[in-house]
C-alpha cells in the first residue's frame, strides 16, 4: 500500500531515511522546472535541485504540515533560486552585445510591424533570456513570479518570505529596471 | 520603438516558454547517496513550539481562573478567615517561641 506524504514525513523524521526517497521521486519534476527558470546551463540547475533536496531534508522537522508538502518545498525551491541568482549577479550579461540573426531580424520586423511578429518566436524567446539574465536578483525573481508565472503579490510575498509592500516596491523597481535594459537596444538601428 | 509594447511582447514569449520538467536518470539515487545518515530537528524550533503550546496553555488557565473568581467572589467573611488562618501559619513557629519562654 503506497504511503501518504505525512507518513513518510514522520518516517524520515523518525530516522528513516530511505523513506524521503519517493518525496523526491515525486516533486523533483516541480523543483527541475522551477529551477529552469532561473539558470540555463543544465549542471546549475542540477546544483539547485541538488541543494534544495539537501535543505529539505535538513530542515524537515520545522516543517508543520499545515500547509501541504509541496507549498513549503516549493518556498524553499524559490529561495534557493533567488540565493543562486545572488551568488551569480557578478556573471550577469550585458543585454544586447552580441544578437544573433533572428534576434536582429525579429526585432527590425517589430519596428516595422509591431502587431505582427510572433510571440512564439525562437528570436523573442532568446531576447526575453537576454533581459532576463541582465536584471539584477530582486527584478529577476520578481518580473519571473508576478509576470512570466502570473502570481498573485500575495503569493509572491508568502513564496519569498518579503512583505506585500516589499513585493510591491520590487515590482515597480524591477519593470522600470527591466524598461531600461530595453533602452540598452542599438539606438541606431532600433530606436 | 514601442517599448512598452516589445516589453509586453517579450513577457507574452517567456510566457509561452514552460519550462521542461524532466529530471536526470537515477536523480533521488544520487540525493539519497548525499543524505546524512538521519534528518536532524531543529531544536530551536522544538524549543519555540513548546513555549508556544505553554504560552496559549498558561492563558487558557489565567482566563478560567479570571471567570471563576469573577462569577464567585469570596464573601467578606471568607476572605477575613482566609488572612487570619494565612498569619497565625505564618507566625506560628514565632509565637510557639513566646509561650515557651
Amino acid at each position: 500500500m503506497e504511503r501518504t506524504e505525512a507518513e513518510l514525513i514522520a518516517a524520515v523524521l523518525k530516522g528513516n531515511t530511505a523513506s524521503f526517497e519517493p518525496l523526491v521521486q515525486k516533486y523533483s519534476p516541480r523543483v527541475f522546472a522551477t529551477a529552469r527558470r532561473y539558470a540555463r546551463r543544465e549542471s546549475e540547475i542540477e546544483d539547485i535541485a541538488q541543494e534544495v533536496w539537501l535543505k529539505t531534508f535538513k530542515k524537515l522537522g520545522s516543517f508543520r504540515g499545515e500547509a501541504p508538502f509541496e507549498h513549503w518545498l516549493m518556498r524553499l525551491t524559490v529561495r534557493t533560486c533567488y540565493d543562486f541568482l545572488r551568488r551569480h549577479q557578478r556573471n550577469r550579461e550585458s543585454a544586447f552585445s552580441d544578437l544573433t540573426e533572428p534576434e536582429n531580424d525579429w526585432l527590425e520586423r517589430f519596428v516595422t510591424q509591431p502587431e505582427a511578429v510572433p510571440e512564439n518566436a525562437d528570436a523573442a524567446r532568446l531576447l526575453v533570456a537576454r533581459v532576463l539574465a541582465g536584471l539584477s536578483p530582486p527584478a529577476r525573481l520578481i518580473i519571473t513570479l508576478l509576470e512570466i508565472e502570473d502570481r498573485s503579490v500575495k503569493e509572491i510575498a508568502a513564496l519569498t518570505g518579503w512583505s506585500v509592500p516589499l513585493v510591491k516596491v520590487r515590482a515597480f523597481r524591477a519593470r522600470a529596471e527591466m524598461r531600461k535594459i530595453l533602452t540598452k537596444l542599438p539606438k541606431h538601428k532600433y530606436l | 520603438m514601442d517599448l512598452a509594447e516589445l516589453q509586453r511582447k517579450l513577457i507574452a514569449a517567456a510566457r509561452a516558454d514552460t519550462p521542461a520538467d524532466g529530471v536526470p536518470y537515477a536523480f533521488e539515487k544520487r540525493i539519497m547517496a548525499l543524505l546524512p545518515s538521519r534528518a536532524t530537528t531543529n531544536n530551536l524550533v522544538l524549543w519555540a513550539h513548546g513555549l508556544w503550546r505553554a504560552a496559549a496553555s498558561s492563558v487558557a488557565i489565567a482566563l478560567m481562573l479570571g471567570v471563576w473568581v469573577f462569577f464567585n467572589p469570596a464573601s467578606g467573611a471568607n476572605a477575613s478567615d482566609l488572612s487570619q488562618n494565612f498569619e497565625n501559619t505564618l507566625l506560628a513557629a514565632v509565637d510557639q517561641n513566646i509561650q515557651t519562654q
